[in-house]
């Protein structure tokens, strides 16, 4: 079966890629790019551990295909830190101890830096609410809720 | 498998209606892709309709509205105009899966999906929404309703897709809701649901009413019984008491773990009266 031939920005760097007409995004980042920020936890889109940003929208990888980031622009969990300096949301993530098995972790990471970048200034329920596509089996929520309220008050001062 | 991105909708129909095996539009994928996973539909040909001209747009017309196969339910609420004139058609698709599912997923898919629990189908049902459908015969425009035909199955054609919902111009003091019933308060699909549509005159008195149920029936229903109990009145109580009762009685719901038949019909009239309310309200009415 012939490839389709992909040519897609991802965190600013150009990337040239072939993948199979039926591969998902996330298996094209992880498996042919080794971008294993993105995590599969149901490759249906519920549990959002999969989250990307493509143009500017949230999405789960696992529901785009390969071939469709064509042209786009991708935001990952690997765009997030600045060289050894860590983006205020990880920051504050280990701060708060807003993570245990980091499964579920770089998916809340790049939800939490969507929603701050639309609404800097998010309620608890916004955050909640805007949050609710990303599933965490292991703290409750209270800490990354409080993680990201954290920096959302650092990142206003900034 | 084939993964082709048409540049025009002539183009698109046309690949669809030729290919020789299963063939699916791609627009957002948030429902095919789901399926192609479970192994519930292998297609032979993906035809991925994005980048064709004017597909993502919502346009406001001399008509209404026009909103584009491709446009994510997300941009609904972003275009102020749109959440302006039908409140309740946006707060519908709103409630279709996460942030990540509404940065995808896209009303023509909702339809087309034929869900009888899609959220965005009943309001678009209450509000008079039609499908522009273009296929190897040409155009053609239907209600909305008359897209699902059952669970998973839709009236289309083969080569056939739904290039835009179509939104009537709004007359003078209307106004929409949607309302749904899940046991928890996101990311669910809807145990029942009601949209309900309303114009009213200067008195505050109902002169035009549209009432759709979700998740009551293999497909959303269009109560007309329910229109008629409210056109004519002003939301008294008896109006909306006899509203919830029509509602409870048009339903033909499955019983299942989460909701048996009784407490579906019984939520349906509860929620198509609050719907109702809240549509009055939006209408501008006291």
């Amino acid at each position: 079966m012939a490839g389709v031939a992909v040519s897609t920005t991802i965190n600013g760097d150009n990337y040239e890629y072939l993948c199979q007409p039926d591969e998902t995004l996330l298996d094209v980042l992880r498996d042919r790019l080794g971008l294993t920020g993105a995590k599969e936890g149901c490759g249906t889109g519920d549990c959002g551990a999969c989250s990307v940003i493509l143009d500017n929208r949230l999405v789960c990888s696992c529901l785009v295909l390969g071939a469709e980031a064509e042209g786009r622009t991708i935001e990952t969990v690997e765009g997030m830190a600045q060289g050894d300096q860590l983006h205020t949301l990880q920051q504050k993530f280990l701060e708060h101890a807003a993570l245990q098995c980091g499964i579920c972790t770089p998916g809340f990471l790049i939800a939490a830096k969507d929603l701050l970048a639309k609404n800097p200034d998010p309620s608890e329920e916004e955050i909640r609410f805007g949050l609710a596509g990303n599933l965490c089996r292991c703290t409750g929520y209270d800490k990354i809720v409080r993680a990201v309220q954290d920096a959302a008050t650092v990142m206003k001062g900034a | 498998m084939r993964y082709i991105r048409p540049l025009s909708i002539e183009d698109a129909v046309g690949q669809l209606a030729g290919a020789a095996g299963p063939a699916a539009i791609l627009a957002g994928g948030s429902d095919l892709l789901v399926r192609m996973k479970g192994g519930f539909v292998e297609p032979d040909l993906i035809v991925d309709i994005k980048l064709i001209d004017g597909l993502s747009e919502i346009r406001e017309t001399a008509e209404g509205f026009s909103v584009g196969a491709t446009v994510p339910c997300a941009a609904l609420r972003e275009n102020a105009p749109l959440k302006k004139a039908w409140p309740g058609v946006v707060e519908a698709a709103s409630l279709i899966g996460s942030k990540q599912v509404q940065g995808r997923c896209t009303m023509a898919g909702n339809l087309c999906n034929a869900s009888p629990a899609a959220d965005s189908v009943p309001a678009l049902v209450a509000a008079g929404a039609q499908a522009l459908i273009v296929g190897p015969g040409g155009k053609r425009t239907i209600p909305v309703e008359a897209v699902p035909t059952g669970p998973g199955k839709t009236s289309l054609a083969r080569g056939e897709i739904v290039e835009a919902i179509l939104l009537p111009k709004r007359a003078a003091r209307s106004g929409d809701a949607y309302l749904r019933f899940i046991p928890r308060t996101e990311m669910d699909i809807a145990v029942v649901s009601a949209g309900v549509n309303l114009t009213l005159d200067e008195q505050g008195v109902v002169t035009a009413a549209r009432v759709a149920l979700g998740a009551a029936a293999p497909t959303v229903l269009l109560v007309e019984e329910a229109a008629e109990a409210l056109i004519g009145r002003k939301l008294d109580e008896a109006a909306l008491e006899r509203l919830a009762t029509v509602c409870a009685g048009a339903c033909r719901p499955i019983d299942d773990k989460r909701g048996t038949i009784e407490f579906r019909r019984k939520v349906a009239g509860v929620l198509a009266r609050r719907a109702a309310i809240t549509a009055y309200e939006r209408a501008g009415g006291k």
